[in-house]
């Protein structure tokens, strides 16, 4: 006997939906990650597992655990506001630093740094 | 157990290990740095996504921290590399 | 009371969280409420400036419009992966996208919005030029999404900060 079989059925059936929706677009962002064939196309895969793939198993324990302790359960609200607020920080260092080193290594597939003017005063 | 929830338990954390895995294949083979850190940026969250899953699963609320460390020390970690992606040859 | 709390929006986002982590009790208010007002404390030395906030309507109606947009392009981008990008016929490119918003802020919640949607990625701010480089996962048309980021999004944030 364990927390989830006291779960009523459409509590069940809902919590189900989103473990397999968040999972899901986990994996598809993953797969994303492993066969797209640029960098800056690869860098979109991630974001499907920290927007709707945490959401969605975040919503599925929520629902689970404020059931059972019956008082709402609040860590996964924490959980997705780090990992919402986190991952956009993260991904835009790695965009900056895929620019300046493609930049610097001369590959002609991104746009020149487009003020020239600061090529003389380099602000990072 | 329900066998519905059963299912999507299991789909889940089978998807999420999948997920693991192939984050751990761009880590290893790159090809360039910047790859090797958004593998490590993706197989965090699904790591802390399985622990979540899994806390379910044994029914212990318990790995619910450790998922709270998971996200916050995978960014710290994710930042720090990247800074140093972008600071690293600056200097060079 | 700004020279005990400089920064009173996080202050208080971090009682709230406090309190969520831990059960709630008076000692834990109280804990929660020293360390948010030291954590407010410490960063007046880093960042004085506090953001100013001149109406909260326009940030409401930004929220709903994000998760809508993200539940959308969550869809999307799911549905070019499963069919490898409709099968080949796919192209991402990057736009440089000219921007108004010059608060710090704003500025911060556009890279949050525009790096949490799946399928735009925020890649550079040119401060002097006031320009962005975004990359698309999936471009139709250059002017659409420079359409789409200024009214959606820059009208709501232009509103909400002075």
């Amino acid at each position: 006997m364990t927390a989830l079989d006291s779960l009523p059925p459409w509590l069940m059936a809902l919590v189900a939906f989103f473990l397999v929706l968040g999972s899901t677009l986990t994996l598809l962002g993953a797969f994303g990650l492993f066969h797209l064939k640029s960098f800056y196309d690869r860098i979109h895969a991630p974001t499907l597992g920290t927007s709707w793939g945490t959401a969605g198993i975040l919503l599925a324990s929520l629902l689970t655990w404020s059931w059972v302790q019956d008082r709402v359960f609040v860590h996964e609200l924490v959980i997705g506001l780090c990992v919402m607020l986190t991952t956009p920080v993260t991904l835009m260092f790695l965009g900056r630093a895929a620019l300046h080193r493609d930049r610097a290594d001369g590959r002609g597939t991104v746009p020149a740094s487009n003020a020239k003017k600061q090529a003389a005063d380099s602000t990072d | 157990m329900n066998t519905v929830l059963w299912l999507a338990l299991t789909w889940a954390q089978i998807a999420l290990a999948v997920a693991a895995c192939l984050s751990a294949y761009r880590i290893a083979v790159g090809p360039r740095a910047q790859d090797r850190v958004l593998g490590l940026d993706a197989l965090y969250v699904a790591t802390m996504l399985l622990f979540i899953v899994t806390g379910m699963r044994l029914d212990t609320p318990f790995l619910f921290e450790a998922a709270l460390v998971i996200a916050i020390g995978g960014f710290v970690g994710t930042v720090s590399l990247a800074k140093f992606l972008l600071r690293g040859e600056v200097i060079e | 009371m700004t020279r005990i709390l400089p920064h009173p929006l996080l202050s208080v986002a971090l009682v709230l969280m406090w309190l969520m982590l831990t059960r709630f009790s008076l000692g834990h208010l109280v804990l929660g409420s020293v360390i948010s007002i030291l954590a407010g404390l410490a960063l007046a030395r880093i960042e004085p400036k506090a953001p100013r906030i001149r109406s909260w309507a326009p940030l409401l109606r930004l929220v709903a419009i994000v998760s809508v947009d993200i539940v959308r392009s969550n869809w999307a981008v799911a549905w070019l992966m499963l069919t490898n990008g409709r099968h080949g016929g796919r192209t991402s490119a990057f736009v440089i996208i000219p921007l108004r918003l010059h608060d710090p802020v704003a500025l911060a919640l556009l890279a949050i919005i525009l790096t949490a949607t799946p399928g735009t990625a925020w890649l550079e701010y040119d401060r002097e030029a006031g320009t962005l480089l975004l990359h698309v996962f999936d471009m139709i048309d250059e002017e659409d999404w420079r359409v789409l980021i200024r009214d959606r999004y820059e009208a709501l944030l232009l509103e909400a900060f002075a």
